[in-house]
């Protein structure tokens, strides 16, 4: 068992916001097949919404560029997959939540409660839907607020996940830290754009959106590792983690546990791979514990 | 992949409201049951299964679909695929029999085809509201024999598609596929339920798609989480066992809409 935030989890490994989170039997299937240690759902906000019109998602050769448009069927109508999800999973079930105000935070996360969710992660940093995610996040002031308020109602953990679209991620995260945050979350994807040459349209839907993928992984390792020097409280690394060895890269960058999201893509075992594989790095390198791995790299000077 | 840029080579007009576009690329992997993503640049993005190597075959039921109907021969629209789990071919010496109702004829049509030149005995069970709405009946009809079924008996058995099942020997099939509206589908699945051959069947499901390609999760269904888009659109009978099938779906926010 591995411990974060006071979450008791199998693995390091967990399900990032976005990925197969909308329905509990998703996560559920996740958790189960997969051997995710923890599952984020899907960002679920105060009001129903249908999210950008499609293509919402498009595959490159270095990665993935997605604007989905935080879809959600508001909190009401998510309560019963929470539910599902909760009783089924096996896991513990992060829940991902957004709003325009810290008072829409604080409305939403009371309104998911009754779900009994493990702990709560703030959507500060979605880079594609006006007046929500990154308009938040890139304003510490909001951060620290819409943090503080979601703390006040909530006796779970509170996780902050940050845009690396900031002249400066440590600013908004220690604001995240200065609002109470249990652990900040790194990084959500990085603004992005592709054209059809063919007709002159941008693809996506909403035009333009977030890559997320191989790509953005040097991004991730360098805004995890600036985290862990930063902040006192745990840093969870996310960003085009696709293999153990990206996995343990992040880890000796200072992450204390993994989200895994667009790798989904090619497996849904990719958690159990990747944690088993750990466990066997960890003995052929004779480290007595996967925490020797967080923020290694510091070390090295 | 990012969309391939397909022109459209000819427009067949098979019904009032459905239409075959024929266009100048051509999926040569292509499993009957597979679907491609149709993006009609500027408006919206839509899953359609192929109905051959190089056509979709479509209804005009929304926005994104109407905008289609107004291109013409020369126009082009961006295509990704082709994407997902098509149905499971006979091998030779099987009889396989193909349940098709609406448009749900058009990824079948290739399948019907297919499953012939595999060596099975294809036989097809074709619905439609009226004669005007049946869709490829003489591909069918080249692939092996057809019983036909329409709401107003203006052509072959008045009535639906399970009004012909029922008076057909279904434990004489060695496959069994079907695609048409949910209703219909769930009419054919508790049919085939209570005949014991829900393990030779599989159905293809449609469901509101974001990405297309098992990341997002709109399009999983309950209770397995099995999403559409990647581990479907075609599913076994009996992993459709105690699903939503017939029950409901969700819509683009994610919320369940009966059916």
């Amino acid at each position: 068992m591995y411990s974060l935030t006071g979450l008791k989890l199998k693995n390091p490994t967990i399900l990032a916001a976005g990925v197969l989170g909308t329905t509990g039997a998703s996560l559920c299937r996740v958790a189960r097949e997969g051997r995710a240690g923890a599952v984020v759902t899907k960002s679920i906000g105060p009001t129903p919404k249908t999210g950008h019109s499609n293509p919402s998602m498009v595959k490159l050769d270095c990665g993935f560029l997605n604007a989905m448009g935080l879809p959600n069927p508001s909190y009401p109508g998510f309560l019963q997959e929470l539910e599902t999800a909760k009783k089924d999973s096996g896991v513990p079930v992060i829940a991902s939540i957004f709003g325009g105000t810290p008072a829409e935070f604080k409305e939403v996360a009371e309104g998911l409660l009754p779900g009994k969710p493990d702990a709560f992660e703030l959507n500060v940093s979605c880079p594609h839907a006006e007046g929500y995610g990154a308009a938040i996040g890139s304003n510490p002031c909001l951060v620290e607020a819409v943090t503080a308020a979601v703390k006040d109602v909530v006796n779970v953990p509170v996780w902050v996940k940050l845009t690396p679209n900031v002249s400066d991620i440590t600013c908004i995260g220690n604001a995240a830290e200065s609002g109470g945050a249990d652990a900040v979350v790194a990084i959500n994807t990085l603004k992005g754009m592709a054209i059809d040459i063919e007709s002159g349209y941008p693809i996506l839907g909403n035009r333009s959106g977030g890559l997320s993928g191989k790509a953005v992984k040097p991004v991730a390792v360098k805004c995890v590792y600036d985290l862990y020097s930063a902040l006192e409280i745990p840093v969870i690394g996310v960003g085009g983690i696709s293999s153990w060895q990206d996995a343990v890269e992040m880890m000796m960058a200072g992450a204390s546990a993994v989200q895994i999201g667009s790798a989904v893509y090619d497996r849904l075992d990719i958690f159990s791979e990747i944690s088993t594989s750990i466990e066997a790095f960890l003995q052929r390198k004779g480290y007595s514990d996967v925490k020797k791995l967080i923020g290694l790299a510091h070390e090295m000077v | 992949m990012l969309p391939l840029n397909a022109t459209i080579l000819q427009i067949n007009e098979e019904s009032p409201l459905v239409r075959t576009f024929f266009f100048d690329l051509k999926f040569e992997t292509m499993e009957p049951g597979q679907f491609v993503m149709v993006w009609v640049r500027g408006l919206d993005e839509v899953p359609m299964g192929l109905s051959s190597k190089n056509s979709i075959t479509v209804q005009k039921v929304g926005e994104a679909t109407s905008k289609l109907f107004e291109l013409k021969e020369g126009d082009s629209f961006g295509l990704r695929g082709p994407f997902g789990r098509g149905f499971t071919l006979p091998i030779k010496g099987e009889k396989t029999l193909v349940v098709a109702g609406g448009v749900g004829a058009a990824p079948l049509a290739p399948y019907a085809e297919a499953a012939r030149i595999e060596g099975s005995e294809v036989h097809t069970v074709l619905g439609a509201r009226s004669a005007d709405d049946l869709i490829f009946e003489e591909r069918f009809a080249e692939a092996g024999e057809v019983y036909i079924s329409t709401d107003d008996g203006s052509k072959g058995t008045k009535g639906f598609v399970t009004d012909v099942l029922s008076n057909l020997d279904l434990s004489s099939y060695d496959k069994i596929a079907v695609c048409g509206p949910e209703i219909m589908m769930a009419s054919v699945f508790r049919l085939l339920e209570d005949r014991e051959v829900l393990e030779k069947s599989e159905f293809s499901l449609h469901r509101y798609f974001k990405c297309g390609i098992g990341v997002c999760g709109a399009c999983c269904i309950d209770k397995s989480g099995l999403r559409v888009c990647k581990d479907g659109p075609v599913f076994s009978g009996l992993q459709l066992l105690d699903s939503e099938l017939g029950k409901y779906m969700r819509d683009a926010s994610g919320q369940r809409v009966k059916i």
